[in-house]
């Protein structure tokens, strides 16, 4: 679905990655995994088109494009419901902004309010609900982008334990259910062991892969599983070397993780 | 509602005390008179000063009117375009180093005595203060909704419709809070200089006359007036901004 070379980027003489090279399979659920401040929001900036990118090329379905902006759905942090508009507003904006039929999309969104648990709450304004009602209404609008590709720059981590586990089996549901191709970036290795197809384990910068894990277990996953929890200590080893300033463990790429 | 209560003692003691030192020094009525006599006499010359009243009033509001016009469109111009507001900035600022006074003699030159120069006066005088504040508000905007709002493919006056207006109009009413307020100068300046009615030209014909009474008397009007326009934009503030903005929002 989406092939990137090369892609370079620095700002003045801070080289934040050269030459990334990464593939996202149709209807897979990356997860990028890397220590704070690497690049990995940065290489959103140039995916999105929000930055120019310094060289490289993305295909896109087989086309060469400048990025992806238009062509993506995007979920952050911070929810950015508007505040002043309604739920079900904020949940059709994307439809509105495109042209589409608006009244087909309520429908669509009232359905899919039903389906997060918030069916009552339409009209209600972020203001009044939730911090996890509203990172559930963000997932809506981002369900509601006409578009099969979502970037998640680590869109639960504002949350607390038990509504960002229940969002998690949300989350599996876009990919399950809805059939989208899900990138997603996290510092939460249970979430990312727990969610994803692929984890790319990102080094600092520049920022390139250190390693790769494919996880072909079934989905929902449970995390005690042995393997997982031996994957997590492993991350957790590399990551904790890198903000020790030790880069020492296996640093051999495509280390070929694979399980079940 | 505590802070209300302070503002009222604070403005009796005031009023008191100029009344009692009034009585207590014997100062003519023509030097200062007492708050009782400016108000008595707000009152009974209201047949005199409503009329006037009510031109000054127009060309407030149409001041005002006049300003919007000319600045909303500047401001989502210059917003839209960095280079214009780049170009147009250092004439701006400029424009604001020269006093009102000095203006308002030139423009009773090329409009004359009527409502025109008056009305261009308020105008100009309310223009950079909404100009300013609009155009900061829709410069502060959120950076992730611009992202968002990019990504989502909206052009440039649904992004306005959906995302910038609302965004700055808590910075767009604070400005026509200001811009309100000053108006009134606007407007007094330019019937000061030349008119033939409003409570300027009323002020400056009593003044003439040693009327102290009738000035101070006009200047409570003003004020009045003011103070209405300014809980008028408060109130309309209140009605159209009915959500709350985030803390994470906020710049």
């Amino acid at each position: 679905m989406l092939y990137v070379s090369q892609l370079s980027k620095r700002f003045g003489k801070n080289e934040i990655f050269s030459d990334f090279n990464l593939t996202i399979p149709e209807n897979k659920f990356i997860v990028l995994i890397g220590p704070s401040g690497c690049g990995k929001t940065t290489l959103f900036d140039v995916l999105t088109g929000v930055t120019p990118m310094e060289k490289g090329n993305i295909l896109w379905k087989g086309l060469r494009v400048k990025n992806l902006e238009k062509r993506c759905a995007y979920m952050q942090q911070k929810d950015l419901l508007l505040p002043w508009l309604t739920l079900l507003e904020n949940a059709v904006l994307p439809a509105e902004i495109s042209g589409a039929d608006l009244e087909k999309s309520k429908i669509k969104a009232e359905s899919l309010f039903k389906r997060m648990g918030l069916a009552g709450y339409e009209n209600f304004r972020p203001h009044e609900i939730s911090g996890g009602m509203r990172q559930r209404c963000a997932l809506i609008r981002t369900l509601m982008f006409p578009h099969d590709f979502i970037l998640l720059d680590e869109p639960l981590s504002s949350l607390d334990a038990i509504t960002r586990r229940r969002l998690q089996s949300l989350l599996l549901l876009l990919q399950t259910e809805f059939s989208k191709t899900l990138l997603m970036i996290t510092h939460d290795i249970e979430e990312a062991l727990l969610l994803a197809d692929e984890i790319y384990l990102l080094s600092v910068q520049p920022m390139g892969i250190r390693e790769k894990f494919i996880l072909d277990s079934p989905k929902p996953r449970k995390f005690n599983d042995p393997l997982l929890l031996e994957i997590e200590e492993h991350v957790m080893d590399v990551l904790q070397g890198d903000i020790s300033g030790d880069t020492g463990g296996e640093t051999g790429g495509d280390k070929g993780y694979r399980w079940r | 509602m505590r802070a209300n209560i302070f503002a009222l003692i604070l403005m009796f003691l005031v009023l008191g005390i100029w009344q009692m030192a009034c009585g207590f020094f014997a100062i003519p009525d023509f030097i200062l008179p007492a708050p009782y006599e400016i108000i008595m006499t707000a009152i009974i010359k209201a047949p005199v000063i409503f009329p006037n009243a009510l031109v000054t009033g127009v060309e407030i509001i149409s001041g005002i009117a006049l300003a919007l016009v000319f600045a909303i469109p500047f401001a989502m111009i210059m917003f839209a375009k960095p280079s214009i507001e780049k170009a147009v900035s250092p004439f701006l600022v400029a424009s604001q180093a020269i006093p009102v006074f000095a203006i308002a003699p030139l423009l009773i030159v090329w409009l004359g005595y009527g409502i025109a120069s008056k009305v261009l006066m308020a105008g100009i005088i309310i223009f950079f203060p909404i100009l300013v504040s609009l155009l900061e508000g829709f410069k502060t905007c959120d950076h992730e909704l611009r992202i968002l709002f990019r990504l989502m493919g909206a052009g440039f006056w649904k992004s306005m419709r959906l995302l910038y207006w609302p965004w700055a109009l808590p910075n767009f009413f604070a400005g026509l809070k200001v811009g309100v307020t000053v108006a009134t100068i606007g407007a007094v300046i330019g019937e000061w200089v030349g008119a033939q009615q409003g409570l300027g030209y009323l002020m400056i014909q009593a003044n003439a006359r040693l009327n102290t009474n009738l000035v101070f008397a006009s200047i409570l009007w003003l004020t009045a007036m003011g103070l209405i326009l300014w809980s008028f934009v408060g109130i309309l503030e209140k009605k159209i901004i009915n959500w709350k903005v985030k803390k994470e929002f906020l710049p």
